[in-house]
Formats: C-alpha cells, sequence, structure tokens
C-alpha cells in the first residue's frame, strides 16, 4: 500500500469516472452506514413512537392490554402528582441549566488568556466531574448536604445559619440535585466554549482593547457573539438532558427512593414513570407519562431556540 | 494596553476555586470512604483519609458481588468503547469521503436523531429487549449503545479535515475497493481521534445508571454503577460502605483519566464547534 500513498502530481478531472465500480462497491456507502441506522430504528424510533400506541392502552407487563383511548391522558391532566412531577422538572431543570451555563461561559472566557499559566491543568480538572457517575456524585453529594452530618450545614452553622434539611424540603432537594448536575456538566461545557473562543483570531480582541474597550465589554461583544452556534448547542442538548434527570432523585432519598421523598418533593417526570411503569407495573399509564414529557422538551427546545437564535453580533 | 495583556491575580483565583469544586467531592467520597461510620459522623468532620479503606472494601466485595461487576462494567464499557471506535468512523467515513444518492439527507437524520429524547421511551425499549429474550443480560445494554449520531458527527469532521480526496483517488486507481481504503488509509490517519471517542464511549458506558437498573434483575450481572445502588441499600445501611463502593466504581476511570486525561480534553476541543 505504500505506492499508493502517494498522491499522483496532479488530478485529471473526470478520472475517477473511469475506475469501474461493481454492485458492492456502489452499496458500501449504505453498508457502512447501516449498523446506525438500523440501532436508532430498533432502540429509539420505534420504542419513541410506540410509547404513542402503548398510552392509549391499559398495558400490564404480562402482555394483558385493553384499548382505552385517551382515558390514560385525562387521568394524567387530573393526576396532581404529574403536574407536581413537571413542576419539579422545570424548577430543577432551570436551576441546573442556567448557572451551568453562565458558570461555563464566565471560565471559558478566562481559560482563553494566551498567556495564562497551568492552562492544562486547569482543563483536565474541569473535566474530572465528567468522568464521575451519576450514582457515586449523588451519594457524595447527599452526604455533604446531610442535615445531621453534612459538610455544608457543619460550614453554615460556622456562621450561625441552619441547621438546613436540605432534602425533606421543595426548594432545599431542587437546589441540592440542581447542584449535582451542574457539577457534572459546568467543565464539559466550559471546554466546548473554550474551544469556540480559540478560534476567534487574537487580532480581534487586541483590536477591541486598542479601541478602549474592557474585559467585560470585549467579553460581552466579543466573545458572546462568537459563541453564539455552540451555545444554541449546549441551551438544546442540556434542555434534553435536564428534563429527563432520573439517576439523582431516585439515589437522594433512601426512605423513599421511587419518590424522591415521602411528599414527592423532588420527583421529576423521568422518575414518575419510572414509578408508575416499572414499580407499579403501569405500562400504559407510565407510557402516557412519557408522551406528556416527550411534548414539554419539544415546547421548551423550541422557545430555547428561538431565544439563543438572537444572540447576535452588535454592529 | 500593556495591563490588559497580563493575567489578572483574580482570573488565577477563580479558576482555583472552580478546580477545588470539581476536585473536593472526589477527594471527600475517598475520605469518607477511609473511615468508620462514627468518623464520618462526627463534627467537625474529618478532612484527612482514614485507615479504614481496607476494612470497608472488603465489606464492599462481601456483601455484593462486585469483582464480577466491575467485570461487567469493563466488558459493556469495553465493547461500546470499542464498537464507537470502529462504526462510527466507518459512518462516518462514508458521510466524509465517498459520494453515494441521499449522502446529504441520510447525514442530516443522523444530526437529528441527536436532538430526539429516546429516554422517555423506556417502556417499549424494554418491551423490545423483552422480546429478544435479552432481559437480565449484558447484551441489552452492548447492542443498543454500539454506535451514537454524534460519534459519527465527530468522526466525519475528523476525517473530512484529515483525509485529502487525492490520496483516495489514487488508491482507487491503483484497484483497491472501499473497504481496502478504509481499513489500510483512512482508519489508520484518523485513529488518534477514534481512540479519544472510543474513550468518551468507554466512560460514558460504564457510568450509565437508568437502562442497566431497568434491565439487569440478578446481582451477578449488576454493572458497578447498579451494585453502588445495592450497596446503598443493603440492611447494613452504613455510609462508609456506599462510599467505598463509589470510590472503588470510579477507580478505574481515574486511573484511565491520569493516562489519557489529556487526550480526552484535546479530543473534545478538537471536536467541538469552532467560530
Amino acid at each position: 500500500m505504500a505506492t499508493t500513498l502517494t498522491p499522483p502530481p496532479r488530478t485529471v478531472p473526470g478520472r475517477e469516472a473511469r475506475v469501474r465500480q461493481g454492485p458492492a462497491e456502489r452499496l458500501a456507502p449504505y453498508a457502512y452506514i447501516a449498523p446506525f441506522f438500523l440501532l436508532f430504528a430498533v432502540f429509539g424510533l420505534v420504542p419513541l413512537l410506540f410509547t404513542f400506541y402503548v398510552a392509549l392502552f391499559d398495558w400490564n407487563p404480562i402482555g394483558e392490554r385493553v384499548f382505552i383511548g385517551f382515558d390514560n391522558f385525562t387521568r394524567l391532566l387530573g393526576d396532581t402528582r404529574f403536574w407536581n412531577a413537571a413542576w419539579n422538572t422545570i424548577s430543577i431543570w432551570l436551576l441546573s441549566t442556567v448557572p451551568q451555563l453562565l458558570a461555563a461561559l464566565l471560565l471559558a472566557h478566562l481559560l482563553n488568556h494566551a498567556r495564562l499559566r497551568l492552562a492544562v491543568f486547569f482543563r483536565m480538572s474541569m473535566l474530572v466531574p465528567y468522568i464521575t457517575s451519576v450514582a457515586a456524585t449523588t451519594i457524595v453529594f447527599a452526604q455533604m448536604f446531610d442535615r445531621d452530618y453534612g459538610l455544608l450545614n457543619w460550614l453554615l452553622g460556622l456562621i450561625g445559619v441552619g441547621p438546613i434539611d436540605f432534602l425533606q424540603s421543595g426548594w432545599g432537594s431542587h437546589v441540592m440535585i440542581a447542584v449535582m448536575v451542574t457539577w457534572r456538566w459546568f467543565g464539559y461545557t466550559t471546554l466546548l466554549y473554550l474551544a469556540s473562543l480559540q478560534a476567534v483570531p487574537r487580532a480581534v480582541y487586541e483590536a477591541a482593547a486598542v479601541d478602549g474597550a474592557g474585559a467585560w465589554r470585549q467579553f460581552r461583544h466579543i466573545s458572546v457573539p462568537s459563541l453564539r452556534p455552540v451555545i444554541v448547542f449546549t441551551v438544546v442538548t442540556s434542555t434534553i438532558g435536564g428534563l429527563q434527570i432520573f439517576t439523582e432523585p431516585l439515589l437522594v432519598s433512601r426512605s423513599a427512593p421511587l419518590t424522591c421523598g415521602p411528599v414527592r418533593q423532588c420527583q421529576t417526570l423521568t422518575l414518575f414513570l419510572y414509578e408508575q411503569g416499572f414499580g407499579r407495573f403501569q405500562f400504559g399509564y407510565g407510557a402516557a407519562i412519557g408522551v406528556a414529557l416527550f411534548v414539554l422538551i419539544i415546547a421548551i427546545a423550541a422557545v430555547n431556540y428561538v431565544l439563543s437564535a438572537r444572540i447576535r453580533p452588535e454592529r | 494596553m500593556k495591563k490588559a495583556d497580563r493575567v489578572r491575580w483574580w482570573t488565577y483565583l477563580l479558576l482555583a476555586v472552580a478546580t477545588l469544586a470539581c476536585v473536593f467531592p472526589l477527594y471527600w467520597m475517598f475520605v469518607v470512604a477511609t473511615t468508620d461510620t462514627a468518623t464520618a459522623t462526627r463534627l467537625p468532620p474529618e478532612i484527612v483519609p482514614g485507615g479504614n479503606f481496607f476494612h470497608l472494601a472488603g465489606l464492599v466485595f462481601s456483601t455484593v458481588p462486585f469483582v464480577r461487576s466491575i467485570g461487567n462494567s469493563l466488558l459493556v464499557a469495553g465493547t461500546i468503547g470499542v464498537g464507537h471506535a470502529v462504526l462510527c468512523s466507518l459512518a462516518g467515513f462514508a458521510f466524509a469521503k465517498l459520494r453515494f444518492p441521499g449522502r446529504n439527507a441520510l447525514f442530516l437524520i443522523v444530526v437529528l436523531t441527536m436532538t430526539v429524547p429516546t429516554q422517555l421511551a423506556v417502556i417499549p425499549q424494554y418491551m423490545i429487549i423483552s422480546a429478544l429474550g435479552w432481559v437480565d443480560t449484558l447484551q441489552a445494554l452492548i447492542v443498543p449503545g454500539l454506535a451514537s449520531a454524534f460519534g459519527i458527527f465527530w468522526m466525519r469532521q475528523h476525517l473530512a479535515t484529515t483525509i485529502s480526496d487525492e490520496i483516495l483517488q489514487a488508491a482507487r486507481i491503483d484497484g483497491a475497493g472501499t473497504w481496502q481504503i478504509f481499513w489500510r488509509i483512512a482508519f489508520p490517519l484518523v485513529r488518534p481521534a477514534a481512540f479519544v471517542l472510543g474513550l468518551l464511549g468507554f466512560v460514558t458506558a460504564w457510568n450509565d445508571f437508568l437502562w442497566p437498573f431497568i434491565v439487569l434483575k440478578s446481582p451477578e450481572m449488576y454493572t458497578a454503577q447498579i451494585a453502588i445502588k445495592a450497596l446503598q441499600n443493603s440492611f447494613t445501611v452504613d455510609l462508609g460502605l456506599a462510599m467505598s463502593g463509589s470510590f472503588l466504581a470510579t477507580l478505574p476511570l481515574i486511573v484511565l483519566f491520569v493516562f489519557v486525561g489529556r487526550r480526552m480534553v484535546d479530543g473534545i476541543m478538537d471536536g467541538a464547534f469552532k467560530g
């Protein structure tokens, strides 16, 4: 193969067409992309479409099913547990996404300095939470937020505050879970932003500095607009991920894991889906929760897309 | 102008705070994993590791089949990592370097699938796995994760920028088939990018929770993450025990990160959006 690695001096137009290709060669590209499409169809698309179908039945795991039309949905809309879970989901998502993206913006801006020392060390540190599992993260943070023996309440006690029972209160449990989500993802997001920032020519910043723009104005008028595509990307992905949070609420409450506490104070929609589908064996009702979650994600993603598309360079 | 160019002290201060925030929870996990419950619940808290690590680690191994769980995790995450490196490179190669009818439309579909929230479809996914007879098996975890849209997107970007059309054309004129061109020319050239993608696939699979939690039933099939959950549930509700399990389940990734963390950082930044 060594000879083929040397490129020919000049490409003659149309020469490629003369190379004879059999049917196997023509089908090769489709064979190469087929595995992904097959896997996505079987384990992604079909289940998603099937969710809408299952939601129309009273369906239990043994396979017995009765068609009940939209009864699952009317029941869902009158179910206070559903509205509670929907509210918890949105609250936790907002509390985790907004600080995460803002922190990542700031840190990426700081890391982008040309003369920064220890740059590799800082970047690697940012990725440590990403390699830590959600399960391990949740157990550590649950200990830190513990009412009686938690590190955080001990520190708060030193300044005369508390103790706060994070897990048992509505906002406290939301904040606790949001901190876990933020911790796991802000470093990864920072690296994505930093990569985009590094593509901005340094001369742009220098010119701005010459014109008298300070650090804040450089950040606001150069960094943020040039990050537009990656901001849109991270907003969309953190919406899709953030609205499907499951593991943290399942693991923080040891006494009532499936409801994230006795009064469902931090039960998210995905956890509610799991509770109904796999805890109570109501596949139909669980699927209806899935459909509702789907509608919620689409609606919020659309609003987000419109909002983040408005970040434009100012002229 | 000189002043604006210098790195300010508060830049280092903020970065140091962020670094501490990233690393401290792992350190804390180790501290609690090495102390007994009595010490873990003492105030003010112990800030240095205790000498109880091997005792607690022994308890972890006797409470759940933890060696087996780590082995299961290695098998699942390793296969998914290799699958990602090969299958996503192959598809990325087709999208970047081969011309075929429908290419652009199909690639658009790949990108769009990234925005599909499939986790909410766990009930039908479970039904499919059940129909295949794969409940409580490791292939239920491996097969759905072998390739990803993100991986194809990533490899396509690397293949498009790394490999010139002239090389491929020359190979074709010399009579090389498409498979040979991929396997002997294209893949070796993008092996570093495929390696990082494999690592990312490995890490994601290692840390996955919801799906293994649903399909795995018997303790011998548990992955490390589900074993942690079992430790948390076990009648000896011991914080140190759950922390030791968490630490032991994270340790392989920490070791991996020490060796290849820098390549992961560079890879993530290379694969990201530019401009």
